[in-house]
């Protein structure tokens, strides 16, 4: 449900960003990361070049790696047939797919990435091709989406001190750029306080 | 649409492709160094942080608060209070449309 409307959010912020209806249902079809998606076109819509726009994609996506490494083991098969199931990670599914010790059921994890898929597909096209009957975005407050849909996925992240002091960091590095720096290049460049995890710490957490 | 735009799909596309497909095929059954994944871990707040207030405090180039950085801020207390994504996107809507339509 959350992810139909994030979807529909998505297809008609993409439209005011310059893409064709076409584009925005290809890119959820073959990027199918919502966050990364949400990042490069919030990035273009702000004005962004592209290399800042995918670089922040990347840089957001970056998170599926660890994830990516603990579901390895419960993978079977050639090299490209794992690298083909590794596809099929997306927060929720991997989250729910973890059956701990290190153990997934990926056949969980297929089917729930599969509705998921379907589901942002259908929102994404619904969004694209219909959002113009919805009229202005900004009248509507559908500018909003895009940061609100940031926030609930922050504030989780902030159980420790260190989180809360690379957020914070982040966003005074973002904010003090903005007047000065192209757009995108603020976001690219908060991604340096999350350098401060090279410094160890007694308890590593796994995935963010 | 212009060409550009499909050169953003495309690259989004291959480097998720890679990012997912790395762990997988490349370091299955090992874990990464820890201070790698130190930085990894930490990643996601510094970037949701960044985003959130270029969108939210600022337009364009120029630091903005207007109707946006009111919703986004309910949003947040909803979440705060333990609310889930949805109601807590639809309040920043509401929120920010509300305060637009009254000028």
């Amino acid at each position: 449900m959350a992810g139909g409307v994030l979807a529909l959010s998505f297809g008609v912020l993409a439209r005011e960003a310059g893409f064709s209806a076409l584009g925005a249902l290809v890119m959820s079809a073959i990027v199918f990361a919502g966050s990364a998606q949400f990042a490069a076109i919030s990035i273009i819509a702000a004005g962004g070049g592209i290399g800042a726009a995918i670089g922040a994609a990347a840089l957001m996506n970056s998170r599926f790696l660890p994830m990516g490494i603990a579901l390895a083991p419960s993978l079977s098969g050639s090299a490209l047939r794992r690298a083909a199931q590794g596809q099929s990670v997306v927060d929720a599914s991997w989250a729910l797919a973890n059956q701990g010790e290190g153990r997934f059921d990926r056949h969980f994890l297929f089917g729930a990435s599969a509705v998921q898929y379907v589901t942002w597909l259908g929102g994404t096209a619904a969004g694209a091709f219909g959002g113009s009957a919805l009229g202005d975005p900004r009248t509507l407050g559908l500018d909003a989406i895009f940061p609100a849909f940031f926030v609930s996925l922050l504030l989780p992240e902030l159980r420790d001190a260190r989180s809360r002091g690379v957020a914070l960091a982040g966003a005074l590095i973002a904010l003090a750029l903005v007047p000065v720096a192209p757009a995108g290049v603020p976001v690219l460049a908060a991604s340096a306080a999350a350098l401060v995890g090279l410094k160890r710490q007694h308890a590593q957490r796994t995935a963010a | 649409m212009s060409a550009e735009l499909w050169a953003l799909i495309a690259g989004c596309a291959v480097v998720t492709f890679a990012i997912k497909a790395a762990g997988p095929v490349a370091l299955g059954g090992r874990d990464l160094p820890p201070r790698f994944a130190g930085v990894i871990a930490i990643m996601a707040p510094a970037l949701l942080a960044a985003l959130i207030v270029t969108q939210a405090l600022a337009d364009g180039e120029r630091l903005h608060v207007g109707a946006d950085t009111a919703g986004v801020t309910a949003a947040g207390i909803v979440v705060w209070r333990g609310g889930s994504v949805l109601p807590a996107v639809s309040l920043a809507v509401v929120v920010t449309a509300g305060l637009r339509a009254l000028g």
